[in-house]
């Protein structure tokens, strides 16, 4: 096993074990934090397979953006300490048996496919310039038109943020 | 080097991640802590699309396509805290059993 080998197992291990706890853990805030690990895990992850740059998003807009904003939410709306409810046995049975053969079932379909590459493609690396000019050019394999749509959501929802949690004072 | 891990094996991580989510999602009972298990979900369709570019495809039409969900599920964290955090200041609860104002 080389080094290459056991960097996998190790980030592979952490993406799950973060995954787990964020799913199972009783104290919201533990669960926010095994969330964060999950999430640097997928990070390593990008990083592991030669995408800096993807990785560097991850970490920006994940660990710095939506795991900051779901700790805020958990100290606006939870008292320190507080323990959510157990799950509904019944519904808990029920969903992990349904996951469970969803896994099972995707596992046996992923072991018996094999996956042909077009092109040499582990040996291509991506230039940052490549995406920029991606992002901002017409033609084929060029992103101009879902980029604006995307900036035109990122308006829509940030005024659409501001309108749903804003505090109407009332004058008496 | 890379080719001596399958893609396989990427993948299996990625769909026992998204497993994980969705057995989050089905039995939380806290508006945020479902929040959490879509974000799970939503990373392992990331892990999907840039291991595929990078094992089979040698462009980086996987990596656009990643800075893109990226961007969407920032911007639907932004407005399912919105909507919490007011429902909050209505019921002062996020159970979503509890959240049953627009039921007739």
């Amino acid at each position: 096993m080389t080094a290459y080998q056991i960097w996998f197992y190790i980030i592979a291990s952490m993406i799950l074990g973060g995954a787990l706890l964020a799913v199972t853990a009783r104290k919201i805030f533990r669960a926010a934090i095994a969330l964060l690990v999950s999430l640097i895990g997928i990070a390593a992850l990008y990083y592991w397979m030669h995408y800096e740059f993807i990785a560097a998003v991850q970490t920006i807009v994940y660990v710095g953006g939506i795991v900051v904003l779901i700790i805020f939410s958990i100290f606006l709306t939870h008292n320190p300490g507080h323990t959510i409810e157990e799950p509904v046995s019944i519904r808990e049975a029920f969903a992990f048996t349904g996951c469970f053969a969803g896994f099972a079932f995707v596992f046996s379909l992923l072991n018996r496919y094999s996956f042909e590459q077009t092109g040499d493609a582990l040996n291509h690396t991506m230039q940052v310039a490549d995406v920029g000019r991606a992002l901002l050019s017409t033609g084929s394999g060029s992103y101009l038109l879902p980029f604006e749509a995307v900036s035109l959501l990122l308006l829509a929802s940030m005024i659409g943020c501001i309108v749903i949690a804003i505090k109407i004072r009332t004058h008496k | 080097m890379i080719d001596q891990i399958p893609l396989t094996h990427i993948l299996f991580l990625s769909t026992a991640l998204f497993f994980i989510g969705a057995y989050g999602f089905l039995t939380r009972r806290n508006l945020i802590t479902m929040l959490m298990s879509v974000e799970l979900i939503l990373n392992s369709v990331n892990i999907n699309l840039v291991a595929f570019n990078r094992y089979l495809h040698p462009t980086i039409d996987g990596v656009v396509f990643t800075l893109f969900i990226i961007t969407i599920a920032a911007a639907e964290a932004a407005v399912a805290i919105a909507i919490i955090i007011s429902l909050y200041r209505k019921i002062n609860s996020i159970d979503p059993e509890q959240a049953d104002e627009l039921k007739f």
